[in-house]
């Protein structure tokens, strides 16, 4: 009994601090968890841009994505968007990005940023003048090791028309700054050391391995000039995704009504001891939700809802399974004892091919063959999740408060 | 109870479903939504009538497919168009019909279809061969892994017909989220069928000296009222779901509806008689 008890201590404990998680304010302490909302309900903007590789040779053509994801990453936080999203994927010869920008209203204008190509450029003088030298006069930039200090430098390499530029550049600049802009951006401001007309070179600076890295890809970006085109754009107001939602959320409390009506009223107590646990269940379910966080969208919602379903069936499971056993002759602890044993075996394999689909919905590996698309993912993590805790409240859960409180024929 | 000396009648049961969802597949195939077909789509809340949205989008050059009225606003379908065409369409209808409130607007690539649906057949592929080899392993035999999967094509193809007669008649598209309704009813399908499928096994090791079409009807006896009890708090959430919920996600929770039933019926009445009759021919082959 003593390990039953703990197990129920246990129980409640967790539920409590769900249950403060899941308040909008925490009493006393004053913390606040927020749900995050997914696109379609929050509204903002989905686009799948395209980039034109036609002009970039195929080994550097990943890192070109990779560039231009950075420089669209950049433009996103220049825009002052919270909590969006930039991805990449490729499929056959097709390399995109995806970006989601919840929120946003000013669509026109988020697309015209977001669409123009990576432009680098060197400036001079106090007030950063514009120079004839552009990203366009750049080979390309790679990390590289001082060899005095061992710190990692970003190196620059010029083509023709820019190593003469640069010279120049560099020579009427010695002593003096010469910026490197990216989008109207200073990224460095090097200081000239000397006249360099060899088409090479380096910006030293404080820089861990991962700056560098990072430089150097903005800079490749900005030297390589990817266009990039929207091939899909979807744009959710915001009116929409909320009345949806609140329609969606009523309808779901209304289900969660019947579903627990019908187990009171087909199995009388151990209906009530079902509730109790979906009851804990759907606490647990939105503490989780606003711990990992979990986005929250519309088939999201459908898979959460879904996910209610299958944890009442471990618990008919187990009771139809107990009813059984009791018509057999078995006397009520034992049945029950059994019930949740032999019911075990069918709710495992069930759950795990369920679990089975639900990762290929995930793709966690991000495998491009496989659907990537976010509305599939956000389904696929709330079924997951939903599966997880069914499994706990359902055998935990109701094992444990049908050994400790409803023994009501303890006598036979 | 001999629930299965009449198989045959499941099984007419499910081809009077699947054979006119088949019929209609052939003969109309199915309404793509712009996820597969590309194109333009915008649901707008404006106090206009088709012909006259029609008329300027015309003049605008944008070729209009379909213009539909919703409860509450009009989805308007288009040849794929960018942002700033959307943007000057817009501001033509608002000259003639005052404030056009964009609700939502979505442009896809033509090629972005394509890639989805190979993308999906690849996932169902994959989830079908997963489902089989664990059923197999599990119930250490083939014929499990097998009838249960071709349970699972049961309800797809009840599915896939359903929604090919919604397109039809009702204008139904199927979509992304189409997809995912299609890959949970596998799931559901298979969770369902091994529930019953485990009793079959137990049963056998219990009762070791009754023959196998017994051991079956055994165990759907006892599994039957937990199969429609469960499935019966399945079908109240979705019902609500669809009664009551957000319009965005009607025809999602419709799809997951019919699964639902369809999963249900087919364990018990589908994917346990396959066994049957499967046991059936094996011995028949044996005896001769």
């Amino acid at each position: 009994m003593g390990s039953v008890r703990r197990l129920l201590g246990l129980i409640i404990v967790l539920t409590l601090v769900a249950a403060a998680i899941d308040l909008p304010k925490i009493p006393y302490w004053g913390k606040t968890w927020e749900f995050k909302q997914g696109l379609d309900i929050a509204g903002g903007v989905h686009l799948a841009l395209q980039a034109d590789m036609s002009q970039v040779a195929e080994e550097t053509k990943g890192e070109a994505l990779t560039g231009a994801a950075e420089v669209v990453r950049r433009r996103v936080d220049l825009f002052g968007v919270s909590e969006a999203v930039v991805q990449t994927a490729k499929f056959n010869d097709q390399y995109r990005l995806i970006v989601e920008l919840p929120g946003v209203q000013g669509v026109n204008e988020a697309i015209a940023i977001l669409g123009q190509t990576a432009s680098l450029s060197f400036r001079e003088g106090e007030d950063f003048k514009p120079t004839a030298l552009t990203g366009k006069d750049l080979k390309k930039a790679t990390v590289q090791f001082d060899q005095n200090t061992g710190k990692p430098i970003v190196g620059l390499e010029f083509n023709e028309a820019g190593k003469k530029l640069f010279a120049e550049l560099t020579r009427a600049n010695v002593g003096k700054r010469l910026a490197i802009f990216l989008d109207e951006l200073p990224v460095t401001i090097p200081v000239v050391q000397q006249e360099i007309s060899d088409g090479n070179a380096v910006i030293t600076g404080d820089f861990k391995v991962e700056e560098a890295k990072k430089l150097a890809v903005q800079l490749n970006a900005g030297a390589l000039p990817v266009p990039i085109r929207v091939v899909e754009q979807r744009t959710v107001g915001a009116t929409l995704g909320q009345e949806s939602v609140r329609q969606s959320v009523e309808a779901g409390l209304v289900g969660v009504g019947v579903v627990a009506g019908f187990m009171m009223a087909y199995y009388g107590g151990l209906g009530v001891i079902a509730v109790v646990a979906l009851v804990i269940y759907a606490l647990l379910t939105g503490a989780v939700y606003k711990l990992i966080p979990v986005t929250l969208s519309l088939p999201g919602l459908a898979g959460l809802m879904l996910s209610v379903g299958m944890a009442v069936d471990s618990n008919i499971l187990i009771f139809e399974r107990f009813k059984e056993e009791r018509r057999s002759g078995l006397s009520w602890p034992v049945a029950m004892e059994r019930a949740f044993g032999r019911a075990f075996d069918a709710i495992k394999d069930a759950n795990i091919a369920t679990v089975m689909t639900a990762l290929i919905l995930l793709n966690p590996l991000d495998w491009q063959w496989l659907p990537t698309s976010g509305l599939v993912r956000g389904f696929a993590v709330t079924l997951i999740l939903g599966i997880g805790m069914s499994l706990f409240t359902g055998i935990v859960v109701s094992r444990t408060l049908l050994r400790l409180f409803y023994q009501p024929r303890r006598a036979k | 109870m001999k629930w299965m000396q009449y198989r045959g009648f499941y099984f007419g049961l499910s081809l009077l479903i699947i054979v006119p969802g088949i019929a209609a597949m052939v003969m109309w195939g199915f309404k793509p939504a712009i996820d597969f077909t590309g194109g333009s789509l915008a649901e707008i809340r404006v106090t206009a009538d088709e012909t006259g949205l029609r008329k300027l989008a015309q003049e605008e050059g944008v070729g209009v497919k379909s213009v539909q009225s919703l409860e509450d606003g009009v989805l308007v379908r288009m040849e794929p168009i960018d942002q700033a065409k959307w943007t000057q369409l817009r501001a033509k209808w608002e000259q003639s019909f005052g404030t056009v409130e964009e609700l939502r607007f979505e442009t896809v690539g033509p090629t972005l279809g394509r890639e989805l649906l190979m993308k999906t057949i690849t996932a169902v592929a994959l989830a079908a061969g997963l489902i089989l080899l664990y059923i197999a392993y599990r119930f250490r035999s083939m014929k499990f892994g097998i009838c249960a999967v071709m349970a699972m094509l049961h309800d797809t193809l009840v599915l896939l017909g359903s929604f090919s007669l919604l397109g039809r008649f009702y204008g139904v598209e199927v979509d992304t989220l189409f997809v995912t309704a299609m890959l949970t009813i596998l799931s559901f399908s298979v969770h369902d069928t091994i529930v019953v499928y485990d009793r079959i096994r137990e049963m056998r090791k219990l009762k070791p000296k009754l023959g196998f079409e017994e051991v079956v009807n055994e165990a759907v006896t006892t599994t039957l009222s937990r199969s429609i009890n469960n499935s019966m708090t399945i079908i109240f959430m979705l019902l609500a779901l669809f009664l009551l919920g957000g319009a965005t996600i009607r025809w999602f929770v419709l799809a997951l509806l019919i699964g639902t039933i369809s999963g249900t019926y087919s364990s018990t009445f589908t994917a346990a008689p396959l066994l049957v009759v499967w046991e059936k021919v094996v011995h028949k082959n044996k005896s001769i």
